[in-house]
């Protein structure tokens, strides 16, 4: 793989406060080596834009390894960019072209408020979780190993959905700006183990009550959320979230 | 919390609209399946064939209106929930993207789903007119009857293909066939998705499943005034 550097031409939506009209601002970038993240090539650029005095591009960013859910960028019209299962972080800058032309945008929803530049407010999302994804659980002296049986295909797809990191790519890129599949990976999360038992029926009401409550749109079945989501998680969350939601509703 | 609030609060729920869009949209497909097949009795030159159909159907008598009313609910209740969800979306994105990219692999983003709404609207009014056109349309005392079984009855064959001996009713109706088409291609689909009967390994095989049906349906329905414009073109006016 070359090693050479790349030029790459920026359009990145700047905001100074929520409560100021926000515009795209074009950037030129040289010197991005194509083993950079997508990140990294953001660090550069601010690097670039301090030098010269300007003030540097807001982003959210954490872990740099695709596990914490911080960073929240539209790249080209995708939430985490054009390749499928990573976040930002994950996209290297290998995957793009010298003097390719990418534009970048904060996450768009209601229900994510502008904070400045590429950063929004996601704290509804934890609203969702404080409603209900989360377990009671007795202290004291730990459980026997294997006292509580799990099958193997339970544990897996429980896996498969706890694997959501809550970085809201669902919602950037659903057409409706729905919250479904977050909600969804996580009431399926609890719903497999039997840790989540108690809770089960009253969890997926209130979870689903909460996401109707902060603003986030209806599921139309698009799709979009499952290829947006940098864990993969499937739209079968979302039909076993429609599951357990009858059987709360007539189960009482 | 009271039941009858429990229940009601939980049919208006998100997870209860959608619910409700499936099994409204469902009913709605069994529906136009249904109409489609007696309608087949147009293609053959003879009246009787589909004269002998309407007049099974409204030998029925109160049960049909009883019917008819019923589809009438089904469709304003699916039309109410579909313009409930587009003016949500709208409420739950007030600032659009500048670039807007589907990420392709199980993305089932297409122009038939994002156009749900407009072809649904379409189809609501096409409704309107083809049931003030065919139901209330010209009737026995209009002259416009024949007889099954040595009985007197409403000649809807001659009315029809009166319709389709013009061009532009015959454009008219293909146009709004292909946008049911457009409608059913995401419709059907969103359905099974939404009433929660599938693994991960079936959705490709579904969602092809709608695909070949919605064709097959559109196809159905818009032969029929092509079929009949060729074939009867100056034969009854």
């Amino acid at each position: 793989m070359s090693d050479t550097l790349m030029t790459i031409h920026l359009k990145v939506w700047r905001q100074d406060a929520p409560t100021q009209p926000g515009k795209f601002v074009q950037y030129t970038v040289p010197g991005v080596n194509p083993h950079m993240s997508f990140l990294e090539m953001f660090d550069l650029l601010n690097e670039q834009l301090s030098a010269k005095g300007e003030i540097p591009v807001e982003f959210d960013n954490d872990c740099r390894e695709g596990i914490c859910g911080s960073c929240s960028m539209v790249i080209n019209g995708m939430p985490h960019g054009p390749q499928r299962g990573t976040a930002a972080c994950q996209l290297h800058m290998r995957h793009f072209k010298d003097g390719d032309h990418v534009v970048v945008e904060p996450w768009r929803a209601a229900a994510f408020p502008m904070i400045r530049d590429l950063v929004v407010d996601r704290t509804s999302l934890d609203r969702i979780i404080a409603a209900g994804g989360y377990i009671s659980t007795n202290t004291g002296a730990p459980p026997d190993a294997n006292s509580l049986p799990v099958s193997k295909d339970d544990s897996d797809r429980a896996f498969d959905y706890a694997a959501c990191i809550g970085c809201g790519a669902c919602v950037a890129a659903c057409p409706n700006a729905s919250a479904s599949l977050f909600t969804a990976a996580k009431i399926g999360h609890l719903a497999l183990l039997p840790q989540g038992a108690p809770e089960r029926k009253r969890r997926v009401i209130n979870m689903v009550e909460q996401m109707e409550k902060e603003g986030f749109g209806d599921c139309s079945n698009h799709g979009e959320c499952e290829a947006a989501c940098p864990k993969e998680i499937s739209i079968s969350a979302i039909a076993m979230m429609r599951r357990e939601y009858v059987k709360a509703v007539v189960g009482g | 919390m009271k039941e009858p609030n429990k229940l009601l609060s939980a049919l208006t729920s998100q997870v209860g609209r959608k619910l409700l869009t499936g099994i409204t949209g469902v009913l709605l497909v069994l529906f136009v399946i249904s109409h489609l097949s007696g309608n087949l009795a147009l293609l053959r030159s003879d009246s009787a064939p589909f004269n002998q159909y309407t007049q099974t159907l409204h030998s029925f008598g109160m049960l049909l209106i009883i019917v008819e009313i019923g589809l009438g609910l089904l469709i304003l209740l699916h039309a109410y929930l579909g313009i409930a969800i587009m003016l949500r979306k709208r409420a739950a994105r007030k600032q659009g993207y500048d670039v807007v990219a589907s990420k392709g692999g199980p993305s089932r983003q297409s122009l038939s789903s994002r156009t749900m709404a407009v072809t649904g609207i379409i189809l609501l009014i096409f409704l309107v007119i083809h049931i003030v056109q065919m139901r209330f349309g010209p009737n026995i005392s209009q002259g416009y009857s024949t007889i099954i079984n040595g009985q007197e009855v409403r000649d809807l064959h001659r009315l029809v293909l009166e319709v389709f001996s013009n061009i532009w009713w015959v454009a008219f109706y293909v146009g709004v066939m292909m946008m049911l088409g457009f409608h059913l291609r995401h419709g059907i689909w969103s359905a099974l998705q939404s009433l929660a009967a599938m693994k991960p390994r079936y959705s490709t095989a579904i969602y092809s499943v709608a695909f070949l049906l919605a064709v097959l349906l559109a196809v159905g329905f818009l032969i029929l005034p092509i079929w009949i414009y060729i074939n009867h073109r100056g034969a009854t006016v």
